[in-house]
C-alpha cells in the first residue's frame, strides 16, 4: 500500500501514540451495526472503503497489524459460498425472475421434496445472495479492522478486573504458541537421529509425546513463576458475593447477546433490540464492579482516554445512529428492493453518515513505529535452541 | 531474614524425607550458596523459602519456615511475592508477558502498585541491570544472559528483600555468566538484598558467597562459612580441590587467593605435566567448506574440520556462535548449503537416516527430544530394532555407561545424568564411528560430569572420533585432547587443549589460572605430578 509517505508526513505534526484499544473496538462495532442496517451494495462497499482507508493510515507495523488482507479474503470467500449455495439449493422463484442459466436437476425422493437441488438460477436470487454475503463480509472486516488497529493484548488488558483471569489465559496462550512450535520443530528434527520414519501413527506419537511433555513442563513452570510473582492474590470477597457476581454476569451476557441479535436483525421483535442491550449492559456492569473488588492489581502505563479517543468513538457511533435513522425515513435508498431490478442509487444522508466514520483516520494520532523488532536481526532460535528443562 | 525451624519435607509417604529436621538462619544481606549433588533437595530447600514447597508442589512440610516474619504455612507464594523474589532455572519458561518492559512491570501489577511508582521502578531496574537498550525487545529474541537478567529484574521491581535463584548460570557461556553474576553481586552490595542461590558450576560463584549451605544427601543441611564447609564437601570447585590437595589453610576460594598461596607449589611441580603423546591416528571424519545459513544469517561460514579416531575434541564458543548448527550439519540431519562431509568415504547426508546414524551419532542439546516411550526398557528395545542389532545391545551399553538404572522407570523421571546415559546408549546401539554431543554437561553435577569424562574416554579408546560442544571449561580441561573455538561461524582457534584454553582469559580453567605459567589444567594432573 502507498500510505507510507503519508504516515511519516503526519508523524511530523502530531506525536505518534497508540489509540486506546476500546476506542477502536467501539468505532469498528458501530460500523458493524451500520453495515447490518443496510442492504444497499454501494453503501456496503463504501463502509468497506472507509474501513480500508482507516486501516491503511492508522495501523502499526506489529505482526497483528498485517492481518486485514486475510479478513478481506475471508469476506470474499463468504460471498462466494453464499452465492454458490443459493445457486445449488435453488429456492422458489417468481415468474418475473430473470433466469441466468439452469443447473441439472438432482432428482429427490418424494419424502425429501422440501429440498431442491439444481434447477434454474435467477439473477435476483444470485444478487440477493451476493448482497447478503457482502453484508456478512463487511461485518467480518469490521472485526478485522478492530484487530488490526488495536493491539489485541492491550485490548485484553483493559478488561475489567473480574475478567482478568480470562485475559491472562488468552495472553499466555498467545505467547506460548510460538514456543510450542519451536519444540515441535526441534523434536521433528531429532526424530531423524533415531532413524524414525516421518509418517504414520508411530511417528506422530514419537513427535507428540516429547512436545506435549515439554508443553506440560513449561506450563507447570509458568504457573509456579506466576504464583511466585503474586498472580491471584486474593482481594476481599465472600463466597456469596462471588456467586452473585457469576449470576449477574451470566444473565447480563445473555441479555447482551439477545440485544445485539435484535439490533443486527431488522426483523427481530423491538423488545430484543436496544432495551435488551441496555439491560444486559447494566447487569454486566454490576457484575464487573462486584467482581472487580476481589482482584487487587494495577496496570502499568495504562492507555489514556483523551480527545482523539472521544472523537474516534464519536464518529463511529454518530455514523451508526445516522444510518439507522435514515433507514426509517428512506427505506428504498438504504434497503433497495430487487423487484423490479434496478441499479441502486447512493442516497445522500446515509453516504454522509458512512463518510463521517472515515474522519477517524484523521482524528486519531499516527501509530507508533514498531519497537518490538530489534534494530538488527539476532541469531535465530535455531542456533540456540530452548534450554533443557533440568 | 530466613528462618527454618525443624523443617522436614517429604513428597510421598513411601519415600524418605528430602529434608530432615533442618534448622537454619540466614541473616539479612547475605549471599548464600546452596551446594550438593543432584537430587539431594536443593530445589526443595529453595522452594520452601517462599512456600512453593508444599503449596505448589504438594508433599508434607513439618516445622516452621519464616521469611521476614511471615510464616509460609499461612502465606502461599503469591502472598509472599512482595518479600521473596524467585528466579527459576529456565527464565524463558517463567515469562508471563512478551516484552522486556511489560515483564518488568508484571509482578508490580499483581501487587497493585501505583502506576507512577511502577513507571519509576521499571526505569530504575532497567538501568540497574543494564537492560535499557533492549526494553522494547521481545523476550524470545534475547540471548540467554539477557533473558536471565530480565528474569532477575522482573522480580526485583517488586522490591523483595530476599532473592532466590536456582542455577542462574547453568545454561550460559562464561561471559554471559559473568554478566549475570556481576548483576547479582551488585544487588547484594548496593541494595542489601539477601540472595539464596543454588548452582552446579561452583567455580563461577564460590568466591562471592558469604555462607554455604551444603546438602550431603541424607536430608541434613550444613551451614557455615565457605572455607569451613568446603573443607569436607563431596562437591567442590577445582580451586578448592587444589587447595585441599596442597593443604592450604585457610582454604582459598578465589583464583586470586589461591594464586597467592600457590608460590611454593609452583616451585615444587615439574615444568610440565606428562601427557601421553597422541599416536598417529586414523581419520574419523573429514569436512570441507561447510556452510550453513538461515536466510541472511550465516551460522557456519565455510568450516574445514578433521576429526581423528580415538580423540575427544571440544567445540567451544559463545551462545549462538554456530556450534549446534555445525554438529547438525556434520551428522547430516541438519541443513547444509555447501561443502562436503566424509565418514569412511561416504557423506552421511546422502544416506537414509538409519545408515547415517550408523556412521555419525548425535546427542542433541535436549536429549529428551529423542525419548517418547514410557519406560527405559521400551526405549532400549526400540533402539535395538532401529539399529538392526540383536536384542539387548542397547541395554548392555547402558549397563556399562550407568549401571543400576531401573529399566521400568519412565525416562522423564530419571536424573539429568541418567537421561544423558540413556540417550547415549540409544545412539551408541547403532555403533557409529563418530559421536557428536551437543552441550551434554548442562544440569550435571561434578560426579555426573566425572562419569561422563570416563565414558567418553572409554569410547575414544574404542576408536571413535568424538566431538563435544560445551561451555564448561573445567569439563574440557578434564576430557578433551583438542579444542576448537568458533566465533560467528568461523574457526578462530584449533589445537591441543593445553595450548588453546590456557591462552584464553575466558576459557582458562581455574587450575591453569592458579599455576600459570605452568601448563597444568586439572587437579588430577597436579596430583599425578606430585605423586
Amino acid at each position: 500500500m502507498t500510505h507510507g509517505s503519508g504516515t511519516t508526513r503526519r508523524a511530523g505534526r502530531r506525536p505518534p501514540r497508540s489509540l486506546h484499544p476500546i476506542a477502536w473496538w467501539l468505532w469498528a462495532a458501530s460500523l458493524g451495526v451500520a453495515a447490518s442496517r443496510t442492504s444497499n451494495p454501494l453503501l456496503l462497499l463504501l463502509i468497506l472503503a472507509v474501513l480500508g482507508y482507516v486501516v491503511a493510515v492508522r495501523r502499526g507495523e506489529a505482526p497483528w497489524a498485517r492481518g486485514f488482507r486475510y479478513y478481506l479474503w475471508f469476506a470474499l470467500v463468504v460471498v462466494a459460498i453464499r452465492v454458490a449455495f443459493r445457486s445449488v439449493f435453488a429456492s422458489a422463484s417468481s415468474p418475473a425472475d430473470h433466469i441466468l442459466f439452469t443447473l441439472p436437476r438432482l432428482p429427490m425422493p418424494h419424502w425429501f421434496s422440501g429440498v431442491r437441488i439444481g434447477g434454474p438460477v435467477s439473477l435476483e436470487a444470485t444478487l440477493s445472495a451476493g448482497i447478503d454475503g457482502l453484508r456478512l463480509g463487511v461485518l467480518l472486516c469490521c472485526l478485522g479492522a478492530a484487530n488490526t488497529l488495536a493491539n489485541p493484548k492491550r485490548a485484553l488488558r483493559v478488561l475489567p478486573g473480574a475478567l482478568y483471569e480470562l485475559g491472562v489465559a488468552v495472553t499466555v496462550s498467545i505467547s506460548v504458541a510460538p514456543q510450542l512450535l519451536d519444540s515441535a520443530q526441534r523434536v521433528a528434527r531429532a526424530r531423524r537421529l533415531r532413524a524414525g520414519s516421518a509418517h504414520g501413527l508411530r511417528a506422530l506419537r514419537s513427535i507428540a509425546v516429547p512436545v506435549l511433555a515439554d508443553a506440560l513442563d513449561r506450563s507447570l513452570k509458568l504457573a509456579a513463576a506466576m504464583d511466585c510473582r503474586g498472580y491471584g492474590r486474593t482481594g476481599r470477597a465472600s463466597r456469596g458475593a462471588r456467586r452473585l457476581t457469576a449470576a449477574l454476569m451470566l444473565f447480563g451476557l445473555l441479555a447482551l447477546a439477545a440485544g445485539s441479535y435484535g439490533l443486527a436483525d431488522p426483523n427481530a421483535p423491538a423488545a430484543l433490540g436496544l432495551p435488551a442491550l441496555v439491560a444486559g449492559g447494566v447487569l454486566c456492569a454490576g457484575a464487573l464492579a462486584l467482581g472487580g473488588r476481589r482482584v487487587s492489581r494495577s496496570s502499568y502505563r495504562p492507555d489514556p482516554w483523551q480527545r482523539p479517543e472521544w472523537l474516534v468513538t464519536g464518529t463511529g457511533i454518530a455514523s451508526a445512529v445516522l444510518l439507522d435513522l435514515t433507514a426509517g425515513f428512506d427505506p428504498s435508498g438504504v434497503n433497495p428492493s430487487l423487484y423490479p431490478l434496478h441499479w441502486p442509487s447512493l442516497p445522500v444522508l446515509p453516504t454522509v453518515a458512512v463518510l463521517l466514520a472515515a474522519l477517524a483516520g484523521v482524528a486519531s494520532p499516527p501509530p507508533q513505529p514498531d519497537r518490538h523488532r530489534s534494530p538488527r536481526p539476532e541469531a535465530p532460535t535455531e542456533a540456540e535452541p530452548t534450554r533443557a528443562a533440568a | 531474614m530466613i528462618d527454618f525451624d525443624r523443617v522436614s519435607v517429604r513428597y510421598a509417604d513411601s519415600q524418605p524425607d528430602v529434608l530432615r529436621e533442618v534448622n537454619l538462619h540466614i541473616p539479612e544481606g547475605e549471599l548464600c550458596l546452596v551446594v550438593g549433588p543432584t537430587g539431594v533437595g536443593k530445589s526443595t530447600l529453595l522452594g520452601a523459602i517462599n512456600g512453593l514447597v508444599p503449596h505448589f508442589t504438594g508433599g508434607t512440610l513439618t516445622g516452621r519456615v519464616r521469611v521476614a516474619d511471615r510464616d509460609t504455612a499461612d502465606h502461599p507464594p503469591r502472598e509472599l511475592a512482595d518479600v521473596v523474589g524467585v528466579v527459576a532455572q529456565d527464565p524463558l519458561a517463567g515469562f508471563a508477558t512478551d516484552t522486556v518492559e511489560e515483564e518488568l512491570a508484571y509482578g508490580m501489577e499483581q501487587l497493585a502498585i501505583e502506576p507512577a511508582v511502577m513507571r519509576k521502578r521499571v526505569e530504575e531496574t532497567l538501568d540497574l541491570l543494564g537492560l535499557a537498550g533492549i526494553r522494547h525487545r521481545a523476550l524470545r529474541e534475547l540471548s540467554g544472559g539477557q533473558q536471565q537478567r530480565v528474569a532477575i529484574g522482573a522480580v526485583l521491581t517488586a522490591h523483595p528483600r530476599v532473592l532466590v535463584l536456582d542455577e542462574p548460570t547453568s545454561a550460559l557461556d562464561p561471559s554471559a555468566a559473568e554478566e549475570v553474576l556481576a548483576a547479582i553481586t551488585r544487588l547484594v552490595h548496593d541494595l542489601g538484598v539477601t540472595v539464596v542461590l543454588a548452582e552446579h558450576r561452583l567455580e563461577r560463584v564460590v568466591q562471592y558467597a558469604d555462607r554455604v549451605l551444603y546438602l550431603p544427601g541424607d536430608g541434613s543441611v550444613v551451614s557455615g562459612a565457605p572455607a569451613e564447609v568446603f573443607a569436607r564437601t563431596s562437591v567442590a570447585p577445582p580451586v578448592v580441590e587444589l587447595g585441599r590437595l596442597a593443604g592450604w589453610q585457610p582454604l582459598p576460594l578465589s583464583v586470586r587467593d589461591a594464586r597467592r598461596a600457590a608460590g611454593p607449589l609452583r616451585d615444587q611441580l615439574p615444568a610440565a605435566p606428562v601427557r601421553p603423546q597422541p599416536a598417529a591416528a586414523e581419520l574419523g571424519l573429514q569436512a570441507a567448506q561447510l556452510l550453513v545459513r538461515y536466510g541472511d544469517l550465516v551460522a557456519v561460514a565455510g568450516v574445514d574440520l578433521a576429526l581423528d579416531r580415538g580423540q575427544i575434541t571440544a567445540l567451544m564458543g559463545r551462545n549462538g556462535s554456530g556450534k549446534s548448527s555445525l554438529l547438525w550439519a556434520l551428522q547430516g540431519s541438519g541443513p547444509r548449503q555447501r561443502g562436503r562431509v566424509s565418514v569412511a568415504g561416504t557423506d552421511p547426508q546422502q544416506l537414509k537416516p538409519a545408515a547415517a546414524r550408523a556412521l555419525v551419532g548425535l546427542v542433541p542439546q535436549t536429549p529428551t527430544d529423542l525419548l517418547y516411550l514410557d519406560s527405559v526398557a521400551a526405549e532400549l528395545a526400540q533402539a535395538d530394532r532401529e539399529s538392526n542389532q540383536p536384542e539387548g545391545t542397547a541395554a548392555a551399553i547402558l549397563d556399562r555407561l550407568a549401571p543400576g538404572i531401573p529399566t521400568d522407570r519412565h525416562p522423564r523421571d530419571l536424573s539429568e545424568g541418567q537421561k544423558l546415559a540413556l540417550v547415549l546408549a540409544v545412539q551408541l546401539a547403532a555403533e557409529p564411528r563418530v559421536l557428536l554431543l551437543d552441550e551434554p554437561t548442562r544440569g550435571l553435577d561434578y560426579s555426573a560430569k566425572h562419569n561422563l569424562v570416563s565414558i567418553l574416554q572409554e569410547l575414544a579408546r574404542a576408536g571413535r572420533a568424538i566431538l563435544v560442544s560445551t561451555h564448561d571449561v573445567e569439563f574440557v580441561a578434564a576430557a578433551a585432547d583438542r579444542v576448537i573455538v568458533l566465533a560467528e561461524g568461523d574457526v578462530v582457534a584449533d589445537g591441543p587443549t593445553a595450548e588453546v584454553i590456557v591462552a584464553s582469559p575466558a576459557f582458562a580453567p581455574q587450575v591453569a589460572k592458579i599455576l600459570s605459567p605452568l601448563p597444568y589444567l586439572t587437579v588430577a594432573e597436579v596430583a599425578e605430578a606430585l605423586a
